[in-house]
């Protein structure tokens, strides 16, 4: 690339450029959902979105999780496992409450169950966040052993062996368990107004709050960032521990949705999650990255996978393009940088 | 001497080197003589390193030629160099600490046994000669990361040798070195000139160089202002011609008396890593509407005495106290919540987040001021940094580009704005003009004095003799963490710092030396 061009026109061309790019992800959306609109039969049915986006959300709230983990410079390798320990906890407070060991036990509602379940994941969140600041461990680390961990609690909780019935005790205020993954609310799934909400909350937090922007200079350099005032440890417990309030959602949703609770829930969620995210621009680097972006990455692999589903593209291929659509979009994330930087600098350039 | 005793081996012929923004050489005539020490002087930013890094192929010049003997010679690359017989031992040391010490004196020239694998053996057996011809007893076998920083200096030089070197450039060779090994190295260099090797020898320590010296050349912003024999120079020649006659446009104190004091540390200690302290019981107070000048070599100190009072290091002693109230919070939050700021001295590392935008990286710091409830109010937000923009006139396009898109002065720039809106009383400018233009550094030293005439504090730590003398109100000199001279505008002197700056440099190292 040269940097030498001079006349005003390049230096418009590069901004309509970057608009474009800014917009990738967007318009990758907007292409395979026409693309599969007229190759898949039924695939605009309201009923195939409603069911296509229940699969998204569940990668969204991952993903969204991991994108302010990933700002922050981190990674968090451990929410597959949190979504199978947390669906487990939930489970198993359903079939059987807290047994006191004194020949009764505590009973839980519906909204009772999600609190503790929301802590568990918010714990284990809040354990990588220790491993990370105060001992020090890398956090691909840290998060790959809680990861083993997390699972293998999961597995010890039921001897391997699934959850079954689910379907909660009207007695004790449970019974609307089911309500969380199957229920409506003005024909919208409960589990996409769950999204709405944890995503305009998030985006929220990044774009108009001090600790979005913490989270942001975090990752960006962490020295200055320490030296400017910013509490790095603070910032860090909130992503890691933000990060396993999301997985725990998506533990209760799997789990309510199927009325029953396997331990194996959620096995390498995380790496679809990273892809969401990448997908949508956040820098593995850190520093940069949008939570609307992660959302429609996470749209676009959902789309793009359910969509192949009903061409009937054998499961191979749809991995296999799937780690393409992933390739291309950093490659296009690069290039978008380099016309950015160049944008800028002309603009400043001109300035003097 | 006899010049012809000592003939030249490479020439620079009005050699120019433009950066963006800034000259660091014009037309500079240089002649390095073999089998001398071809000592260079000034102060930072003049000009020195730049004119090595040319000779040692890291940086072309922009204009002008180079000859090594009559033949004119273009060095694009480090190999092209070193082709030539050039080796640089940069001041920074370029070492992989991950690696031995034979692993890193052959790297990338690896003796194989037939081109295949790493004849570890021959090249142990080369190091041990090398290190015995250095007269250090270092295992090639050991890490480089292993190593005291001396040894670590040692290793570098080794490495240039070992490519038979026929001229060597030493970038502050001992700015880390204990009195003992800077004994070795004055022998290896005596050796080495025996051996007709040209020697480019970089120093800040004036007495060192001439003791060393056979040539000196001194630079004062890209310009050579003297370059002669050794004999018959002595410390004021140099600072002469180091610093110039008439001294640079400061602004001047504005007569008016200062106010009560605002800032005073108390017994202040770094223990660093080799058992010893980095910051060694410094103590020092400041009064509203002062600039005092922290003066002192590289590794003085004086940057980590700044980010101890900011309170960067947690396991440091020592008190601070603001406006007579006593810190009680051992973080930077808290010291910025008492109202002290610091510009740190490595913009790209500290000072800066580069991925982010100018008006983020401003208001970084001042958050909480600009928010209620968690809530960023992004009008005032915007409306805070046009201020400050127009306040301290930075040159931007638009407060949303990355801060990476401006020029060393406004990046500098943004970063005080950053300082300011956390409204200090106090605050810590450490080097405040490096890597910046001439014409930024008039800025910044226009906005330092308006900034303490409305009742600032300010420290600003420096190794820039003419600006510490200009700037500053009130000067304290440190060496080796200790405060070693305090001089007032009236008595200070450059021949007084320079004197200060030096104390106890060998004598603390020879302790250091016994203990470890």
């Amino acid at each position: 690339m040269t940097v030498t061009r001079t006349s005003s026109a390049p230096a418009g061309d590069a901004s309509v450029l970057l608009v474009l790019l800014k917009a990738r992800t967007f318009i990758a959306l907007i292409l395979v959902t026409v693309f599969f609109a007229i190759f898949a039969p039924n695939f605009l049915s309201a009923a195939n979105l409603v069911i296509m986006s229940k699969h998204v959300a569940l990668n969204a709230f991952l993903a969204v999780g991991m994108t302010f983990v990933i700002i922050s410079g981190g990674i968090d390798l451990s929410v597959g496992s949190i979504v199978g320990l947390c669906g487990m906890v939930a489970g198993y407070l359903i079939l059987n409450g807290i047994d006191l060991g004194l020949g009764w036990s505590i009973q839980f509602n519906t909204l009772e169950i999600c609190l503790i379940v929301s802590a568990v994941g918010i714990f284990i969140g809040a354990i990588n966040a220790f491993l990370i600041t105060k001992l020090n461990v890398a956090p691909f680390i840290a998060t790959l052993g809680t990861l083993y961990v997390a699972r293998g609690a999961a597995m010890l909780s039921s001897d391997g062996r699934t959850f079954p019935n689910l379907n909660g005790n009207a007695e004790y205020g449970s019974d609307t368990y089911r309500w969380i993954g199957a229920g409506d609310i003005l024909g919208i799934p409960v589990s996409i107004w769950m999204l709405i909400i944890i995503g305009l909350l998030a985006a929220y937090i990044a774009g108009r709050t001090p600790l979005g922007r913490f989270i942001y200079a975090v990752g960006g350099n962490e020295r200055a960032a320490g030296l400017s005032g910013v509490k790095v440890n603070h910032v860090k417990y909130f992503v890691y521990m933000f990060s396993g309030l999301c997985a725990a959602l998506v533990g209760i949703i799997i789990s309510s949705q199927l009325a029953a609770s396997h331990p194996a829930t959620g096995d390498t969620f995380e790496l679809n999650a990273i892809a969401a995210a990448v997908l949508g621009g956040t820098s593995m680097a850190g520093g940069r990255g949008r939570i609307g972006g992660t959302i429609v990455g996470a749209f676009v692999i959902g789309v793009l996978s359910d969509g192949l589903v009903m061409m009937g593209v054998s499961s191979f291929w749809q991995t296999v393009i799937k780690g393409l659509v992933i390739i291309a979009a950093v490659v296009i994330d690069q290039a978008q940088q380099r016309v950015q930087a160049r944008v800028a600098l002309q603009a400043q350039a001109a300035v003097g | 001497m006899a010049p012809d005793q000592h003939p030249i081996g490479l020439r620079i012929r009005e050699g120019t080197k433009v950066y963006p923004g800034t000259v660091a050489l014009k037309s500079a005539n240089f002649d390095l003589r073999m089998g001398a020490v071809n000592v260079l002087v000034g102060e930072n930013g003049a000009g020195k390193s730049t004119m090595m890094k040319v000779i040692a192929g890291v940086e072309q010049l922009t204009s002008g030629s180079i000859y090594i003997g009559e033949e004119e010679v273009h060095l694009t690359s480090t190999e092209d160099a070193a082709r030539y017989g050039i080796g640089i031992v940069f001041q920074e040391l370029n070492l992989f600490p991950n690696m031995t010490v034979a692993d890193n004196i052959f790297i990338n020239r690896e003796k194989t046994r037939y081109g295949i694998d790493i004849d570890r053996a021959r090249q142990r057996d080369e190091t041990r000669a090398l290190m015995r011809r250095l007269e250090h007893d270092i295992d090639p076998d050991a890490l480089v990361g292993d190593l005291k920083v001396g040894q670590q200096q040692i290793v570098e030089i080794a490495k240039s040798l070992a490519q038979n070197a026929r001229i060597l450039i030493l970038d502050e060779p001992t700015s880390a070195l204990s009195a003992a090994e800077v004994e070795i190295l004055f022998r290896v260099i005596d050796e080495l000139k025996r051996d007709g090797v040209g020697i480019v020898y970089i120093s800040h320590r004036l007495e060192e160089l001439i003791r060393v010296g056979d040539y000196i050349t001194v630079l004062r912003d890209g310009v050579i202002t003297g370059a002669r024999s050794m004999e018959g120079v002595d410390v004021s020649w140099i600072v002469l011609n180091m610093i110039g006659d008439a001294s640079k446009d400061f602004p001047k104190t504005l007569d008016q008396p200062f106010g009560d004091e605002v800032f005073r540390a108390e017994s202040v200690y770094l223990p660093n890593s080799s058992g010893g302290f980095t910051v060694n019981g410094v103590s020092l107070s400041l009064r509203a509407g002062e600039i005092l000048g922290v003066y002192g070599l590289m590794g003085a100190g004086r940057t980590e005495f700044v980010e101890t009072v900011m309170g960067r290091y947690p396991h440091a002693l020592g008190r601070f106290y603001v406006d007579g109230k006593e810190a009680k919070s051992r973080h930077v939050a808290g010291r910025i919540g008492m109202g002290l700021a610091i510009i740190p001295e490595d913009r790209k590392q500290d000072g800066l987040i580069q991925l982010l935008s100018i008006r983020e990286n401003m208001t970084l710091s001042s958050l909480g001021d600009l928010s209620k409830h968690g809530h960023i109010d992004l009008s005032k937000e915007k409306k805070t940094v046009g201020d400050y923009v127009r306040q301290l006139v930075i040159k931007i396009a638009s407060p949303e580009n990355p801060v990476s898109s401006l020029s060393g002065g406004n990046q500098q720039k943004v970063v005080i704005g950053k300082a300011l809106m956390t409204r200090p009383k106090v605050l810590l400018m450490d080097e405040p003009s490096r890597g910046i233009d001439i014409g930024a550094k008039a800025e910044v030293f226009r906005v330092m004095r308006e900034l303490a005439a409305q009742g600032l504090g300010i420290i600003f730590v420096t190794s820039n003799l003419e600006e510490v003398l200009g700037l500053s109100d009130r000067i304290i000199v440190m060496s080796n963490g200790s405060i070693t001279g305090e001089f007032t505008s009236e008595t200070a002197s450059e021949t007084g710092l320079i004197a200060a700056s030096a104390v106890g440099h060998a004598v603390t190292h020879q302790q250091k030396e016994t203990v470890t």
